[in-house]
C-alpha cells in the first residue's frame, strides 16, 4: 500500500471515547465517530443534545476533556500551531453567518487566503470572485455584509469557507436563522458542493437535505450518539424510541 | 351640497408651515413652553446687548495698557501687544518663526490625514518626515539655525506638543493595556490590571510631580531627564490607563461570533486582533475615546504646577506685568477661545472619521 492510498484510506476525522462537560453539565458522553474522506454527515437531535458542541470540537472552538479527536492525521491538543494548522483545513459555517461587517463580501473571502494560506492579495480576489460566482452572488461583491439579505449573507459564509481551500466543511445549523424563502438559495449551494464531493458534517434539521445528500444521518440526545445510519434506514426503520419520538415531532 | 376641494389644491393651513408654523411648534408649543420662551428672550435681551458692547463697541484693540484703563469695554490691546509672547512664550523673539513654521506644518499635515483616502503608507512617511523637521526646527543647532534649550520651548507649541506626543503614544498604548487585561495569560493580566488601576486611582497632579520631584531622586548623581520629556511620559501613561478602560468596553461589546468565525478560518491571535476585531471595536468606542483625548488635551495645563510654561502660563505670566494687571477677563476669553478651538476640530474630526467608517452598515 502506498502513502497516498494510506491517506486516502484513514478517516477524514476521528473520535475516540471524547468526553466534555460545560461546568458540571457532561455535554459528550462518549463520543466515537469515524468519518472518511468525502462522505457527508448530518447530525440531529434535540437542541441541547451536544450537536453544535460535537462539531465545534473538530475545529477546536470547543475544548474536550477526555478521549482524542483526530483530524487529517493531527491530534487535537492544546498546541496552538496544530489548532491553527487544522482550522486552515476545516471550513466552518456558522447559524448566525458572522460575516466581518467591517469589510466588503470580495474582502471577506479574501482575509484567510492572504493572511493564512499567504497569498497575494490579486490571487485572492481572483479565487474569492470564483467563489462567489459559484454560490450565484458575484454581483454583490463590492457591498458590505449588511447590505445583504440573510440567504444572500450564508452563501457569502460558504463561499468564505471555500476560499480556504478546506478539505472538510462543517456547517452548524446553517438555516436556522433564515426567513423561510432563503432556506432553499442555501440548501441549494450546499447540494452542489455535496455533488463536487466535498467532506460536511451538517447540524441540521432539514430533513429533506439529509434524505437527498446524506450518506449517513446520525440521532444525538443527552450527549450520546443514539444511532446512525442511512438515510433511508434512518428515516424508514429507527431503532430507538427516542429517534422515533424526535423524528415523529419534526416531521409532523 | 359642499364644493369638494381637489386633492392637488388643498395647502396645509397657514398655522402649520412657514415661519408662523415653525414658531408655534418650536417656540409656544404649550404654556410651559411659551414661558420658557419668553423668560429666555428676556435673558437675551438683558445680556447680549451690553456684551456686545463691551467686546465691540467699547473695547480698545491696539493701545497701551494705560489707554486702556480709560476704555469702558474690553481691552484687547493685552492680546494684540503681547501675543507673541503668550503664543510663545520664552523661545527667542528673532527665532519665533520656527515654532511658528513647526505647527504650520502640524496643522497641514492634520487637516491632509483628515482625508480617508490620503491614508497611505506615503502618509505614514509625510508624518515621520514632518515630526522630525518640527523637532529640528524646534530644537536647531544644525543648518545655521541657532540652538534652543527646551527649558525655553513655552506657550502653545509646548501645549500642542505635549497634546499631540500624548494622545498619540498613548492610544496604542491603551489599546496594548486593554488586550493585556483580556489576555488568558495570568501574568499580562494582572500587570495590567494593576497598572490600570493605580494609574485611574491617582490625580493626573500627583503623577506629574512624582515626574518631576520623586523620579529623580532615583537617578544616580548628574543624570538629568529633560523636564517636558518627564511630563510627557506622565501624560501618556496616564492618559493611556483612561483609554484601554474605554477600549475593554468596546471589546466586550463584540459578538463572540467574530472571534469563532476569525480563529476558525485559522487566523492567529495577533491577525484576528488586528484584522477583525480592534477595526469593529475601536469604531464603537469613537465618541468616549474623543472625551479622552479632549479632556487630556485640556489637561496639559496642568503642566504649569511644574513650572512649564504652556498657553496658559503665558498668559498668565502676562498678567502679572503692572502694565496689564486686571485685564484677566480679556486674556482668559483669549486663550479659552483656543482651547474651544482644538477641542472643537477634535470633535469634528471625530465624526468625521465615524460617518466615514460605518459605510458598511
Amino acid at each position: 500500500m502506498n502513502i497516498e492510498e494510506k491517506a486516502s484510506k484513514e478517516p477524514m476525522i476521528e473520535f475516540i471515547d471524547v468526553h466534555k462537560w460545560f461546568g458540571e453539565f457532561h455535554v459528550l458522553q462518549g463520543i466515537d465517530l469515524s468519518v472518511d474522506r468525502q462522505e457527508r454527515i448530518v447530525i440531529c437531535g434535540p437542541s441541547g443534545s451536544g450537536k453544535s458542541t460535537l462539531i465545534r470540537c473538530i475545529n477546536r472552538l470547543e475544548g474536550h476533556q477526555r478521549g482524542r479527536i483526530v483530524v487529517d492525521g493531527i491530534e487535537l491538543t492544546n498546541n496552538i500551531k496544530n489548532i491553527e494548522k487544522i482550522r486552515a483545513e476545516v471550513g466552518m459555517v456558522f447559524q448566525h453567518f458572522n460575516l466581518f461587517p467591517h469589510l466588503t463580501i470580495v474582502e471577506n473571502l479574501s482575509l484567510g487566503p492572504i493572511w493564512v494560506r499567504r497569498i497575494p492579495k490579486k490571487e485572492a480576489e481572483e479565487t474569492a470572485m470564483y467563489y462567489l460566482e459559484k454560490v450565484h452572488i458575484a454581483e454583490q461583491a463590492r457591498k458590505y455584509p449588511g447590505q445583504l439579505s440573510g440567504g444572500q449573507q450564508q452563501r457569502v459564509a460558504i463561499a468564505r469557507s471555500l476560499c480556504m481551500n478546506p478539505k472538510v466543511m462543517l456547517f452548524d445549523e446553517p438555516t436556522s436563522a433564515l426567513d423561510p424563502e432563503m432556506i432553499k438559495e442555501v440548501l441549494d449551494v450546499m447540494i452542489e458542493l455535496a455533488q463536487e464531493g466535498m467532506t460536511m458534517i451538517v447540524v441540521t434539521h432539514e430533513m429533506g437535505f439529509a434524505r437527498s445528500v446524506a450518506h449517513r444521518v446520525l440521532f444525538m440526545d443527552f450527549g450520546k450518539i443514539v444511532e446512525g445510519n442511512t438515510p433511508e434506514e434512518f428515516f424508514k426503520n429507527p431503532q430507538h424510541e427516542r429517534t422515533r419520538l424526535f423524528l415523529s415531532q419534526i416531521l409532523h | 351640497m359642499k364644493q369638494a376641494v381637489p386633492a392637488g389644491e388643498l395647502k396645509p393651513p397657514v398655522t402649520h408651515i412657514g415661519i408662523i408654523g415653525w414658531t408655534k411648534t418650536n417656540l409656544f408649543d404649550g404654556v410651559f413652553n411659551s414661558i420658557l420662551t419668553l423668560v429666555t428672550l428676556f435673558f437675551l435681551w438683558k445680556v447680549v446687548p451690553p456684551l456686545f458692547r463691551w467686546a465691540f463697541l467699547d473695547s480698545a484693540w491696539h493701545t497701551t495698557g494705560q489707554a486702556c484703563r480709560e476704555a469702558a469695554g474690553a481691552c484687547w490691546s493685552i492680546i494684540s501687544i503681547n501675543y507673541r509672547f503668550i503664543l510663545f512664550g520664552f523661545y527667542p523673539y528673532e527665532e519665533q518663526w520656527r515654532p511658528l513654521l513647526a505647527m504650520l506644518i502640524l496643522f497641514g499635515l492634520l487637516f491632509y490625514s483628515r482625508n480617508r483616502e490620503h491614508w497611505k503608507k506615503s502618509l505614514a512617511y509625510a508624518w515621520i518626515i514632518g515630526l522630525f523637521t518640527m523637532g529640528l526646527l524646534m530644537t536647531g543647532g544644525i543648518l545655521g539655525l541657532p540652538p534652543v534649550e527646551s527649558t525655553q520651548w513655552g506657550g502653545l507649541p509646548l501645549t500642542l506638543l505635549l497634546a499631540v506626543f500624548g494622545l498619540t503614544a498613548a492610544y496604542p498604548l491603551g489599546v496594548m493595556l486593554a488586550l493585556g487585561r483580556r489576555s488568558r495569560m495570568t501574568g499580562v493580566k494582572v500587570l495590567c490590571v494593576l497598572y490600570i488601576e493605580l494609574i485611574r486611582g491617582v490625580p493626573l497632579i500627583s503623577l506629574l510631580f512624582m515626574s518631576s520631584i520623586i523620579f529623580p531622586l532615583f537617578l544616580p548623581e548628574g543624570v538629568t531627564f529633560n523636564k517636558i520629556l518627564r511630563a510627557q511620559v506622565a501624560i501618556i501613561l496616564f492618559t493611556a490607563a483612561y483609554i484601554a478602560e474605554v477600549i475593554r468596553g468596546g471589546l466586550q461589546g463584540m459578538a463572540r461570533g467574530q472571534y469563532e468565525a476569525a480563529e476558525s478560518m485559522g487566523l492567529n491571535y495577533y491577525q484576528t486582533m488586528r484584522l477583525v476585531i480592534l477595526p469593529q471595536a475601536l469604531k464603537i468606542v469613537i465618541p468616549p475615546t474623543v472625551s479622552i483625548l479632549i479632556s487630556a488635551f485640556k489637561d496639559t495645563s496642568l503642566v504649569v504646577i511644574i513650572a512649564l510654561f504652556d498657553l496658559l502660563k503665558t498668559t498668565q505670566s502676562v498678567l502679572s506685568n503692572p502694565e496689564w494687571m486686571g485685564f484677566s477677563r480679556e486674556a482668559y476669553v483669549f486663550v479659552a477661545i483656543l482651547y474651544f478651538l482644538g477641542c472643537f476640530s477634535m470633535s469634528n474630526y471625530s465624526r468625521r472619521l465615524e460617518k466615514e467608517l460605518s459605510k458598511g452598515d
